[in-house]
């Protein structure tokens, strides 16, 4: 037993290890997205153009709350995610050629190029996104109920921002939900901000998985963005859904490290905020806490580095070689059959 | 010879049929919305599900549109073929997101990867002075939104032909049923709400309309209780020596243009009448089809009758004078012919 798990029995150091692949993977996705999302948009800021044109919301510093859950999850269990996805689709193990060929535009991408960023689509993965706030959650109510019907202990998870919690969509599933005892699964990632306005002028009660009396539900707070509460937080909302125990709200206090999207002057926040959310990076916390365990040293850590970044890379040069679609290929996939 | 009596069933009985029938053949078919269990829908379309299928696979739902046709959506999204009620069309606008954004847009923004096999079916139409909000038909609403296919049959028969190929389709297909058309004890007693339905389970495409009746003289374009009203109205032009050809366009879409172009082509002049507003809705549209591709097949300018771009009001006197009828139809044929 490793030192770690000495101190904290419940939890997989090879878990934790997995954790730590996906949030360097993520963030080092954001990191390149960045740089290819102002590609053609300086001197002159101009979101229509480079290889990346449109909105793009990023995750930096968001990864836990993907990272914590997923490690739970099969390929079976079914997950929807919101306008700022990338996090939650390279842990749920979306094809990340595919992905970014679709943030490109490309043919090859997942949605050939009639998606986008917001609008990712993976059935292989059982992932999806979207650009309303809120609306992934009817959607993983669905496949709850789907799972159920077909007798398996299969569960689905909606993440969304803590400014969905106020949307009628969260409050019709979540009734629905907890009156047909399915298993679902709600992670609030509050990153303080629905895009300008901060959570304690929007939002009516201090954290929303106090709502979760409200339906009769399990509630649970993952306070300080913390990569391995949120892990125990999730099991155990995962073992009560697969077990029939129905849904949970999960909230997690998350950092939004860049702006609402990219091109985001942020006016509205301290120009201190950031610095201070950035020295308490997620990231850099589970690769001590790693270290500490002495389950692994620096140069396999680096390794692991090593890898995710390759795979990255491998990503975004897949998509920058793709062709992109024909322009009358804009008239086709209206109806699937 | 024929001695047997013709089956026959009412609008809703047809349409629950199909239900069932499909129900028996896919165990991924399932019923959800409000008041359709024990009540069997409030205007009859799930008549007998509950007895039969059991709560397992016929839902009542809190009133939370959004949560269950999302959920639909989601559960159409893993293989399973839901039915959704939304109650009257007019309810649409607390959930117009999930149909419109969603359920319309996720096949194509997924590339074809993502197939939602669901039906929203949803009960349309004014007549009986339920005012404003419980009266619209909506057909344009829906049928101008790329992604689902929209329907609105007008028989018994073709009520349970459809309901089979909308379960069956692939695509999100929307089926509209008329309230007055569903042969309901405590509505209007209408001789078109009950008809021919053979018990064995059968299909009408989702994309061809049907004529209802061949004429010469001039082509009348109808859906729902339109059609009905076009044919009254073509019976009485008959006995002025008229007549009418009158076409069911049945699907809003896919719009079958062949059909309308063709009868055009025969009959050189064309009414459509519709139970939607005037503006921006189907009776625009096929004057438009017609004019691009058959513009020099008319012998006199287009007329359209609809809903003159007014809320529905509730008063009889009031809602009669707005909604199209026979004899707004007799009318306006005879002064089309009067001015060629």
């Amino acid at each position: 037993m490793t030192k770690f798990e000495e101190k904290q029995p419940s939890v997989s150091v090879d878990k934790l290890m997995w954790m730590y692949e996906q949030m360097v993977k993520i963030r080092y996705y954001e990191d390149q997205m960045v740089e290819a999302y102002t590609e053609g948009k300086s001197p002159v800021f101009n979101i229509g153009e480079g290889p990346v044109p449109g909105e793009m919301h990023l995750a930096t510093g968001q990864e836990p709350a993907a990272a914590g859950m997923m490690v739970h999850l099969t390929k079976d269990d079914t997950v929807t995610a919101p306008h700022r996805p990338h996090h939650h689709a390279i842990a749920k193990g979306v094809d990340l050629k595919k992905m970014t060929a679709e943030i490109f535009g490309k043919e090859t991408g997942l949605g050939k190029g009639k998606g986008g960023h917001m609008h990712l689509f993976d059935p292989q993965a059982k992932f999806s996104c979207g650009g309303i706030v809120a609306a992934g959650i009817p959607h993983a109510v669905g496949a709850a109920m789907a799972n159920k019907m077909k007798g398996k202990d299969w569960v689905a998870v909606a993440f969304i921002g803590e400014g969905a919690a106020n949307a009628g969509a969260f409050h019709e599933s979540l009734n629905l939900a907890a009156l047909w005892n399915l298993p679902l699964i709600v992670v609030v990632e509050d990153n303080s901000y629905g895009i300008s306005v901060p959570k304690k002028s929007s939002t009516s009660i201090e954290s929303n998985d106090l709502r979760a009396s409200a339906y009769g539900v399990a509630g649970a707070y993952v306070k300080d963005n913390d990569p391995v509460a949120m892990y125990k937080a999730s099991e155990e909302a995962v073992n009560r859904a697969r077990n029939g125990q129905g849904p949970t709200i999960i909230e997690i206090e998350t950092f939004r490290f860049l702006g609402h999207f990219q091109g985001d002057p942020e006016l509205y926040r301290d120009k201190e905020e950031v610095p201070g959310l950035r020295a308490r990076d997620p990231i850099m916390k589970l690769r001590q806490q790693l270290l500490d365990a002495e389950h692994v040293n620096e140069k396999e850590l680096e390794e692991i580095e090593t890898r995710a970044k390759q795979q990255v890379d491998e990503a975004y040069q897949f998509a920058r070689d793709s062709d992109y679609p024909k322009p009358e290929a804009a008239l086709d996939d209206v109806f699937t059959s | 010879m024929e001695t047997a009596k013709k089956r026959m069933l009412t609008g809703n009985k047809a349409m629950a049929e199909a239900i069932a029938q499909e129900m028996e053949n896919d165990k991924n078919v399932f019923v959800l919305g409000e008041d359709i269990g024990k009540y069997g829908g409030i205007f009859g379309s799930t008549q007998g599900l509950m007895e039969k299928f059991g709560p397992e696979r016929v839902l009542d739902t809190p009133i939370s549109e959004t949560a269950f046709i999302g959920a639909a959506i989601g559960a159409a999204a893993e293989g399973m073929r839901p039915i959704a009620e939304l109650m009257f069309v007019d309810f649409f606008g607390v959930c117009m997101d999930q149909i419109y954004n969603h359920m319309a847009k996720i096949p194509y923004m997924s590339g074809g990867n993502v197939r939602l096999p669901m039906v929203l079916m949803t009960s349309v139409g004014g007549g009986y002075s339920d005012a404003a909000q419980h009266s619209q038909t909506l057909y344009a609403t829906f049928a101008h939104m790329p992604g689902m296919k929209v329907v609105a049959p007008s028989t018994p028969y073709d009520l349970k032909g459809m309901m089979t190929s909308a379960i069956r389709d692939d695509n999100p297909v929307v089926f509209m049923f008329h309230k007055s058309l569903q042969g309901l004890g405590w509505m209007d007693q209408l001789d078109y709400a009950v008809g021919h339905v053979p018990e064995e389970s059968y299909t009408v495409p989702l994309d061809k309309a049907n004529v209802m009746r061949e004429g010469k003289d001039v082509t009348i374009v109808g859906i729902q209780m339109m059609t009905h009203h076009a044919m009254e109205a073509a019976e009485r032009l008959s006995q002025d020596g008229i007549e009418a050809e009158v076409i069911d366009l049945r699907s809003l879409a896919p719009i079958d243009k062949d059909t309308i172009i063709n009868s055009v082509k025969k009959t050189h002049r064309l009414v459509v009448v519709d139970e939607d507003y005037r503006s921006y809705g189907m009776t625009a549209e096929i004057a438009a089809i017609v004019s691009e591709e058959a513009l020099y097949e008319l012998e006199s300018p287009i007329k359209r009758l609809a809903i003159p771009d007014v809320p529905i009001p509730y008063s009889h006197m009031l809602e009669d004078f707005v909604l199209p009828g026979p004899d707004k139809i007799v009318e306006t044929v005879k002064q089309m012919m009067d001015e060629a």
